[in-house]
Formats: structure tokens, C-alpha cells, sequence
């Protein structure tokens, strides 16, 4: 990325960023006042809260789950922590209330 | 694709599980919590590809995603200045049809310009005008706050009657902003282009399948999608809401969603019965000090734009207010 010397010297010409979403690198998940918490055994996997997640802080993965129903998902939604703003979207919009917003501190 | 027959628009996104898990608009980013500019660049991005080139105008979405030296995209992307979206958007469309018809550039890269609403309805109008005129292959992404939030929340072309801003304040004389929203649509659409269409966040297939057939038709000419951005700092709402307040937008046919592709007019989502707009106006703090005879003014308003989509439409499409 450098362009040797010092200062702003090290800075590619033009001030261009050259890392694609080198944001990743910068945490948001300090700004959250609430926490969202996925209750795993109600969760649908309707993917409604990884679609309006503003943060992209819902991580989709094909981690199985077997429910206390045994109804067997082959999806699971996990809150990545390190984004999270807290806003509560997720929590809101989830259609069958499988998120719940806890305050951070208590 | 040259010498063939037209071929038709088909949407690759069926269901919910069609759009893509890869996230190309990515965590890190500084909009505020709640801010659905996010929701809607993530879909978009998506939907855009990696073969696409995204020219940002100055605002919330371009000061928030590329703090220097971060930067939540993951596709290239440039920004110049507020008012030149689409001057800049039509520059690099017609050097990329250089670089191809010099051939050092291989494959098919599309533009998407994305501006808000002080970007497009007012500062930025010209150059939108010129690269429309100009008939450049770019969609153009409008997403709509409703007034330059950006620089704390200055009325804007885009600001709806009634609603207070820093520069349409409420006190004893002034009562927030008194003239109408811009026909921001209608502008663009006496552009002849071959595709345009409005969407709002809270409906994602609608607004996805809307961002895919902008893009699909920028092989005819520039395209535009207007998105209903709800800013939870500038309308003054519980960040929780964000999704909620948009789809109550449509629910109350504030907002329609519609396309008119190749001069054809379809509402895209119908409302069979519509709910009164003091329930969308109730949620703002930019709407607070609304008497019940203001309100019931913009429901008036409100009816009277249903109608005029109706007539447009041939049929209702967008139903009576229920009791
Ligand atoms: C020529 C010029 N005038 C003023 C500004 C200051 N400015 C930066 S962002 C902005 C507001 C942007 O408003 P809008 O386009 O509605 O986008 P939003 O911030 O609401 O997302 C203004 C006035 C500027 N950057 N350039
Ligand atoms: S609280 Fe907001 S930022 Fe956090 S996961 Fe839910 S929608 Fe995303
Ligand atoms: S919105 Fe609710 S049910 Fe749907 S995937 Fe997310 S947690 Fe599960």
C-alpha cells in the first residue's frame, strides 16, 4: 500500500484506498447499548434479520441446528458482536419475536 | 448478445434465498445505528455484482462508508464532489466504452451512480439532467432521506409538507416546510428513459428485483431507482423502527412502489386497503407539532395522489383508506 518515505508520503498517490472494505477493520460493535440475543429454538430461518441488518452484523451460516422440537435447520443466524450497533431492526422486524434486545449494562 | 433477438428480462431472484450471502457493502461502516442506507447498499451490491463500478455523490452514505483509509466496499468506487454524480457516472461509462473498444477491457462493467436526495433533487440536477439526456448506461440509485442530512438536516426538494427541518423550523411564525415534495419521478421520466422505478427497503424482493431490471435496461440507456430512505436521526424515530416507518410509507400510500419500464406504468405492489397516514406521521418527531386539520390536509393530498395512480394505473391498484 506504501509508497515509501514517511507521513503522508506512505499514502498512495491520489489518496486512493486500496484494501476492498478494509472498514472491517474499524469495530462498531462499541456503540451498542443494547445487545441483541437469537433464541435459536424459535428462530424460523425466515433470513428476514441478515436481509435488513443495515451493519451486515447477522452472520448466515450452514451450521445445522436441531431445535427442542427436533425440527432440523440446515441455516443458522448468529449476531456478529464486533458490528452490531444495537438498533434493534432485527428484533423488530423478526415475524415470529426470536430476537430480544438486552441492555448491555446492567 | 449482438445480431440476436431481444431477449426478455427475467429476475434471477425468485425467493428470499436467491439473493446472495457475500456481502459486498461490508460491516464497519459509520452510519448511524438503524440507518436503512445500509440495508439498501447491501442489496444493491449485491444484486450489482463485482463488474460494477459505484460513483458516489457527498452525503451521509459517502462520508460514513469511506473514512479515510477505510472503506466498506468492496466493489471500485469513486466519489467527486455533491453536485456532479452524473457527470462523473457518465465519465466513466464513456471511458469504459473506450477501454472496450480498444479492447483492454474484456468484459461487461456496469455503472451504478447512488446520491441522495439534496444530490439529485436540487444540487445535482443538472448533471442528472445532462447524463439522462446524454442517454448514458447507468443506473441511477437516488436514495431518499428527505433533506441534506449529512450537514444536520437542511430542507431539501425532497422535504414533504409539514415536516420540520433545521431550515424549515417550527415556532410561532414558521410551522416546518410549506411547499410540496419535488416530482423528482416525473423529471426523470420525461427523460424517456427505458426504466424506472421507486422502492423502499421494507419490501427487499420489490426493491431487488427493481435494482436487477435498472440494471439489466442500462443496455438501452440510463435507468433510475427512488428509494425511501427513513433516517432515524433527521425524522427523529427509535432506530428500531427504520423498517417499520418505510413499510408503513407504503401501507399508507405515501409512497407507492411502482416501475414504468419502457414508458409502461405497473404498480409494483398493490395495497388493497390503505391505512390513514397519521399512523406513518405519528412514529416522527419531524412531524410532532401536525395539528389534526394539517394531518387530515395531507390525508387529502395523499387520497388525491391515489387517485391520479389509480386513473394511471386502469384499475385500483391502491385501495380506500380503511375504517
Ligand atoms: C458544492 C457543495 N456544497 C455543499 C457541500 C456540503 N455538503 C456535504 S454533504 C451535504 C448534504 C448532502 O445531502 P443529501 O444529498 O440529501 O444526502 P444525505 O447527506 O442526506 O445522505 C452538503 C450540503 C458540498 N460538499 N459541496
Ligand atoms: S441490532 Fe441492528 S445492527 Fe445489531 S444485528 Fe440487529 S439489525 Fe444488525
Ligand atoms: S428474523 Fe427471526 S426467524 Fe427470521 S432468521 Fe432472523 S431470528 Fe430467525
Amino acid at each position: 500500500m506504501a509508497s515509501g518515505g514517511s507521513g503522508w508520503r506512505t499514502l498512495p498517490p491520489g489518496g486512493i484506498i486500496v484494501e476492498p472494505g478494509s472498514s472491517l477493520r474499524y469495530k462498531t460493535g462499541t456503540w451498542r447499548v443494547m445487545r441483541p440475543i437469537i433464541n435459536q429454538d424459535k428462530c424460523v430461518r425466515c433470513r428476514m434479520c441478515w436481509v435488513y441488518c443495515p451493519d451486515a452484523a447477522i452472520i448466515e451460516t450452514d451450521e445445522e441446528y436441531v431445535d427442542s422440537k427436533g425440527r432440523r435447520w440446515n441455516r443458522t443466524y448468529k449476531v456478529n458482536y464486533d458490528y452490531c450497533k444495537g438498533c434493534g431492526i432485527c428484533a423488530e422486524e423478526c415475524p415470529v419475536n426470536a430476537i430480544e434486545m438486552v441492555p448491555e449494562v446492567k | 448478445m449482438m445480431g440476436s433477438q431481444p431477449e426478455r428480462f427475467k429476475s434471477k431472484f425468485r425467493g428470499i434465498l436467491d439473493i446472495p450471502r457475500e456481502e459486498r457493502f461490508v460491516s464497519g461502516h459509520r452510519l448511524c445505528a438503524g440507518c436503512p442506507v445500509g440495508t439498501v447498499m447491501r442489496m444493491l451490491t449485491k444484486v450489482a455484482g463485482k463488474d460494477s463500478i459505484i460513483v458516489n455523490g457527498t452525503g451521509c452514505l459517502e462520508v460514513s462508508s469511506t473514512p479515510y483509509p477505510y472503506t466498506s466496499w468492496m466493489n471500485p468506487w469513486i466519489h467527486v464532489a455533491f453536485e456532479n454524480t452524473g457527470a462523473v457516472a457518465s465519465g466513466v461509462e464513456a471511458a469504459l466504452k473506450v477501454l472496450k473498444a480498444k479492447g483492454v477491457l474484456g468484459k461487461d462493467v456496469k455503472v451504478v451512480a447512488v446520491a441522495g436526495d439534496g444530490g439529485t433533487f436540487d444540487i445535482g440536477l443538472q448533471s442528472l439532467s445532462g447524463m439522462l439526456e446524454r442517454g448514458h448506461k447507468v443506473m441511477y440509485v437516488l436514495y431518499d432521506n428527505e433533506a441534506y442530512m449529512n450537514t444536520g438536516i437542511q430542507r431539501s426538494g425532497a422535504t414533504p409538507w409539514g415536516a420540520w427541518t433545521t431550515t424549515t423550523p417550527v415556532g410561532k411564525k414558521w410551522k416546518g416546510e410549506w411547499r410540496w415534495k419535488k416530482d423528482i419521478m416525473g423529471i426523470v421520466l420525461a427523460h424517456r428513459v427505458p426504466y424506472a422505478a421507486t422502492a423502499s427497503p421494507s419490501h427487499p424482493m420489490d426493491m431487488i428485483r427493481k435494482f436487477e431490471k435498472a440494471l439489466y435496461y442500462t443496455r438501452e440507456g440510463p435507468t433510475f431507482v427512488h428509494v425511501l430512505i427513513p433516517c432515524t436521526t433527521g425524522w427523529r424515530f427509535d432506530p428500531a423502527l427504520s423498517i417499520k416507518v418505510a413499510r408503513l410509507a407504503v401501507e399508507t400510500g405515501i409512497w407507492v412502489l411502482y416501475e414504468v419500464e419502457k414508458g409502461k406504468f405497473r404498480v409494483t405492489h398493490k395495497v388493497r386497503k390503505r391505512k390513514p397516514v397519521r399512523e406513518y406521521l405519528k412514529l416522527q418527531g419531524r412531524f410532532r407539532h401536525l395539528t389534526d386539520d394539517d394531518i387530515e390536509y395531507i390525508q387529502k393530498i395523499v387520497d388525491e395522489e391515489v387517485d391520479r395512480i389509480n386513473k394511471m394505473a386502469g384499475e385500483e391498484v391502491i385501495g380506500p383508506v380503511e375504517a
